[in-house]
């Protein structure tokens, strides 16, 4: 088990030494979240009570599509570098080099998320900095990166996976997304942890069933 | 599964009666709805092709399973078939709703959790074939292929509770009024159900022969271009098969 999760941490470390250098990934994601979230600024005009209304929808639209971006590089940098053969030559099972990359994104989207948190709640003067807007993001966070990795390695191979991964990824999150953003608008609401607890329900839910499936679906993508 | 054409037949002929016998019931046998109106008769539609968008995603993971399980070319088959057919007939659920609606609610579109279910399954089953379409032909493409279909189905029931809980917090103005379906209206029910279960099995037995028979012309092609080419124009027209053999061969 202890090794196991050193493997995990080994592979998710590679990808976090390669991002150190290069920063790829998470610059595109905290990037284009930002735009999103300032262009849709000037698309409504922003009242305190519009704010609330509309800014947890923009909020999390904009995590998700920008993490798309981001999850199409961790494999696509595997599969420009011919480095996916080399992953897979490594004697650990496939579900530990899937948890690696899931462990590896789902520190880029954490720490995408630090940075949009605080410009987001600045721009649209709403307080997302909340312990509870904390754990959704986090709950999120995880479904998004494990759902994104199976994806992500399933399109790599495709001739425009940039295309291909949105449209896959982005249906499938579509109960995550509906969870983080009406726990959201309960929270900068004034709601407590019970006015949300069924979306948080929800999320759990989601995160445990696809952690598990992608998981266990992760052997049959890399197969040769 | 069809190499008898006297079943394909028969079965056509049993689908092309019950469709009669179904509209006939709908338009002109079942008495009008007292509170919708005429526009009720869209209903008949409606739910027996919802059901069967639903049932095709399960039809599409049952083959993706069973295709991962023995690598048997027919399960994927199937799973194209019924991929294929489950988006026409989330289309025409989408359509028929909205028709319905309208009038019925004063609205097109509204958060109810099956339309909302069904929308999303819309797009993974689009996603799905998109997929099928950008990939090249092979062991591969299948294999991802069931993976993405059985992610959808697992899918499906965790949208359809999330849609149930959006429309518990955000009640709309609209009223579903339950019609009672009992009488004739249940059983014009039932049977557009049953016929449109029939229609859903003969139009995927269709396309999952046709589809055999393009595997077959496949491998054909593959066949006569592995062979060294008798005249350069051959080899022209067989460009296609040689770069997907690699990936079919793997």
């Amino acid at each position: 088990m202890l090794a196991s999760l050193g493997t995990v941490w080994t592979l998710a470390r590679k990808d976090l030494l390669l991002e150190l250098r290069s920063r790829d990934i998470v610059l595109a994601i905290v990037v284009f979240a930002l735009l999103v979230i300032t262009i849709f600024t000037f698309a409504i005009e922003l009242t305190p009570s519009r704010s609330r209304d509309v800014g947890p929808g923009v909020l999390w639209a904009a995590v998700a599509f920008a993490g798309v971006l981001g999850l199409n590089r961790s494999f696509a940098m595997e599969a420009e570098g011919s480095t996916l053969d080399g992953l897979m030559l490594t004697p650990v099972s496939r579900e530990l080099i899937f948890f690696g990359k899931v462990l590896g994104n789902f520190i880029f989207v954490i720490i995408a998320e630090i940075v949009i948190f605080p410009v987001f709640e600045a721009l649209f003067n709403i307080s997302v900095l909340q312990i509870e807007t904390i754990v959704i993001a986090l709950l999120a966070s995880i479904g998004f990166s494990a759902v994104g990795t199976a994806f992500a390695a399933v399109s790599v191979r495709v001739r425009s996976r940039e295309i291909m991964l949105p449209l896959l990824f982005l249906p499938t999150s579509v109960p995550l997304i509906m969870a983080a953003v009406e726990s959201t608008s309960v929270v900068v609401n004034g709601g407590s942890w019970a006015d949300f607890s069924d979306w948080l329900q929800l999320a759990i839910m989601f995160d445990v069933i696809f952690v598990i499936a992608s998981a266990v679906l992760f052997q049959y993508v890399l197969e040769e | 599964m069809t190499a008898l054409p006297k079943i394909r037949l028969i079965w056509l002929g049993v689908t092309a009666a019950l469709m009669a016998l179904t509209l006939w019931m709908i338009f002109l046998w079942v008495p009008t709805e007292i509170n919708q109106g005429n526009i009720q008769r869209s209903l008949y539609f409606h739910v027996p092709v919802a059901w069967i968008a639903m049932v095709a995603i399960v039809l599409v993971a049952v083959a993706s399973v069973a295709y991962l399980k023995t690598r048997d070319e027919k399960w994927d088959r199937l799973a194209v078939a019924g991929a294929e057919t489950g988006v026409i007939f989330a289309a025409l659920m989408l359509i028929t709703g909205m028709v319905w609606a309208k009038p019925v609610w004063g609205v097109w579109w509204t958060g109810e959790p099956k339309l909302t279910t069904t929308l999303i399954l819309f797009f993974i089953y689009v996603a799905y074939l998109m997929f099928r379409a950008y990939f090249p032909p092979g062991e591969q493409r299948r294999r991802l292929a069931a993976i993405i279909g059985l992610m959808g189905a697992i899918d499906t029931p965790i949208i359809y509770y999330g849609a149930q809980l959006w429309e518990r917090a955000h009640p709309s103005a609209v009223v579903g009024s339950d019609s009672s379906i009992d009488g004739p209206i249940g059983l014009t029910w039932m049977v557009a159900t049953l016929t449109f279960s029939v229609l859903f099995v003969y139009v995927a037995s269709e396309r999952y022969r046709l589809r055999k028979q393009e595997d077959e012309v496949m491998a054909l092609r593959r066949a006569i271009s592995l062979q060294p080419s008798r005249t350069p124009s051959s080899s022209m027209d067989n460009a296609e098969p040689i770069s997907s053999a690699p990936a079919g061969g793997a």
